[in-house]
């Protein structure tokens, strides 16, 4: 009696792990397909858009090529260059908002610190969108809005804000224990060597954190980029480049580009964001174990 | 502007002038400029520290936002071919919008409802779905967990607005999905699932992109908190004989639903504000009412980037944006303030 039960109770188990198993399967298609379309489009040899049949006929690498060789309609290289520099920029000016911002909110008690809290958490729920039409007429009234200058107010725009997003940082820094900071207040130390000595130093994974995801933003951003950028095709970044190329003119010779495009952009971030996982769970787990 | 940070500055430097001679006049030690300066790195270091992102965020953020406030009360606008100059108006352009009966008023109640009707699926399907995912891939009696892991979290290390193009175009009457349905001879050679066309078909499919993309970080976010819920709760239920919809029910969802409540409402914010995915999905369209602006799957945002940068109507989508602010704020801050991580903020 016992064994029939407990065999049929292996059984059940064994039943409920096939379909989870199953199931796993096919979502998992279902999330890698979009995917592995795309990379087997980019080495696609027909041309055009829509094709009739589901895998390509032919394979090629012309369409990276032509990426990075034809630049009279669309300077791939060039927009590749742009994001590159204002991505670096605006990583290194934000990196360092939120880190000094946070570490103030979390370890001083000011003022101001409340009242910037609850500030930061109003500003949040406005859609950016809103102000952004606001944010090119002052940039255009200090004359930010044309020529090699749009560079600088794209850095301006994705490392403005940054301030406003302490929080993961803030939790971050509230898990180093208070003791450190007291004991080498004790010892003479002032509160700038206590940030720069003690707590960057513990705080590895937050930073790499913040400075992954600040270097990523100008990449995925396509909204405040088209619209600062307007029609200087000159300062354009990947996101508008690659939106373009799936425009109604362009995307009968340019759509294996686009998929071209897609990958060589995607495969930086992708590695990026590997990295940053790690990080990611240390960074939310706290600094000092045990 | 201007004259204002001048007379900011007198005032202070009055104000530690006669700080200074208070001191003096107590006996006490005055401060050097050099000190001044020291301090900034010591006691006075959030001066230091925080004004540069102050200025910025100011700058910024808080500058154009007031901007946009102020529009919000004046006739700026775009009439006929030319930008008319602007005058106060008071609260008439909120009068037009809360009108139903006018085009615009009728327009805003229906893109509103399906604001609110998006964010909400939005949240929900991704949460339920990626906690799912995450407990079926933590599962003790699951194989190759890394492998599964690594399948779904690819899509989210390719760039959003990457994948939301490649979903846009494979889902054309002619994308890549048609043909592989029509190559199966699911449907007839020359048919095409109305994706984008059909309101409808729109909505429900703009919804359930979101949970392709969304899920995998769901899915991140998730699986650490789910491992932290203690074995023995599950242990002690399963002696006690529940099964396994009683097992999530009664422990896994109050238990994810107490830590996560700060995240579900920040993703509900963000979904409200979700601009991406429908502006590079379907850019709101069918539009079902030519003679309104707003297309079927537009959300108050898209609406508003349609009103102020294609049709250049600042002050209406000044107010749009001010009430996606107000639904938001009441929201957010009752429940905000009332959760556990804003309360024992300062715990330690």
């Amino acid at each position: 009696m016992a064994a029939t039960k407990q065999k049929s109770a292996k059984r059940k188990r064994a039943i409920n792990n096939t379909i989870v198993h199953i199931v796993l399967a096919i979502l998992a298609v279902i999330w890698v397909f979009p995917i592995a379309w795309v990379v087997l489009t980019s080495f696609r040899a027909e041309k055009g858009s829509y094709v009739s049949t589901f895998l390509p006929q032919g394979y090629t690498i012309a369409n990276y090529v032509r990426l990075f060789t034809d630049t009279t309609i669309l300077n791939f290289p060039k927009m590749f260059g742009n994001t590159l520099l204002i991505a670096i920029c605006s990583c290194i000016l934000s990196t360092f908002y939120v880190l000094s911002v946070s570490y103030c909110l979390s370890r001083l008690r000011f003022k101001m610190r409340k009242p910037y809290m609850n500030m930061a958490m109003i500003l949040g729920l406005f859609p950016g969108f809103m102000c952004m039409v606001a944010v090119y007429f002052i940039l255009k009234a200090l004359g930010l809005s044309e020529g090699g200058l749009i560079r600088l107010a794209l850095i301006l725009c994705y490392s403005g804000g940054a301030g406003l997003g302490f929080q993961i940082a803030k939790g971050f820094f509230d898990t180093i224990p208070l003791a450190i900071d007291e004991a080498a207040l004790i010892d003479g130390c002032t509160r700038w060597q206590i940030f720069t000595k003690m707590t960057l130093p513990l705080s590895k994974p937050v930073i790499v954190y913040t400075v992954l995801t600040a270097f990523i933003g100008p990449w995925v951003d396509f909204i405040f980029a088209k619209v600062i950028c307007r029609a200087n095709a000159d300062y354009y970044t990947v996101a508008i480049g690659l939106w373009r190329m799936l425009e109604k003119e362009y995307i009968d010779s340019w759509y294996t580009c686009f998929a071209a495009g897609a990958v060589l952009v995607s495969i930086p971030i992708a590695a990026l964001f590997m990295f940053l996982q790690r990080y990611y769970v240390d960074g939310m787990s706290g600094a000092v174990k045990g | 502007m201007l004259t204002l940070f001048m007379i900011y500055l007198w005032r202070e430097t009055v104000k530690s002038a006669y700080q200074a001679e208070c001191l003096d006049k107590a006996g006490k030690y005055v401060r050097t400029f050099r000190e001044d300066l020291k301090s900034l790195f010591h006691e006075n270091i959030h001066k230091l520290l925080m004004t540069p992102s102050l200025v910025f965020i100011f700058g910024l953020t808080v500058l154009p936002l007031v901007f946009m406030i102020c529009m919000a009360f004046t006739n700026y606008s775009k009439i006929g071919n030319h930008l008319v100059l602007f005058d106060w108006v008071g609260l008439e352009n909120f009068r037009t919008l809360f009108d139903s009966s006018s085009i615009l008023g009728s327009t805003f109640w229906s893109v509103l409802v399906w604001t609110l009707i998006w964010a909400f699926f939005a949240t929900f399907t991704n949460y339920i779905a990626g906690m799912i995912l995450a407990m079926m891939i933590n599962r003790k009696d699951t194989k190759a967990k890394g492998f599964w892991r690594f399948c779904f979290v690819l899509s989210c290390a390719v760039p959003s607005f990457v994948s939301l193009l490649i979903m846009r175009t494979m889902l054309q009457p002619n994308g890549a999905v048609n043909v592989l349905l029509r190559n199966l001879g699911w449907i007839a050679a020359d048919a095409s699932l109305p994706f984008f066309t059909d309101p409808l078909w729109a909505k429900v499919t703009v919804i359930v992109i979101n949970i392709w993309v969304g899920v995998p970080y769901t899915l991140l976010q998730l699986t650490g908190v789910l491992q932290n819920i203690p074995g023995e709760l599950y242990e002690a239920a399963r002696v006690d004989g529940a099964n396994v919809i009683q097992i999530f029910s009664k422990i896994t969802l109050p238990y994810m639903l107490y830590i996560t409540t700060p995240y579900l409402i920040a993703t509900f914010t963000g979904n409200v504000n979700n601009f991406n995915i429908i502006y590079l999905l379907s850019g709101g369209d069918p539009v079902t009412n030519l003679s309104s602006t707003a297309g079927s799957t537009d959300l108050l945002v898209t609406w508003l980037y349609k009103l102020t940068i294609d049709k250049q109507y600042y002050n209406v989508g000044a107010v749009i944006g001010i009430l996606t602010f107000v639904i938001l704020a009441v929201g957010a801050l009752l429940t905000y303030r009332n959760s556990k991580s804003y309360k024992e903020e300062g715990g330690f």
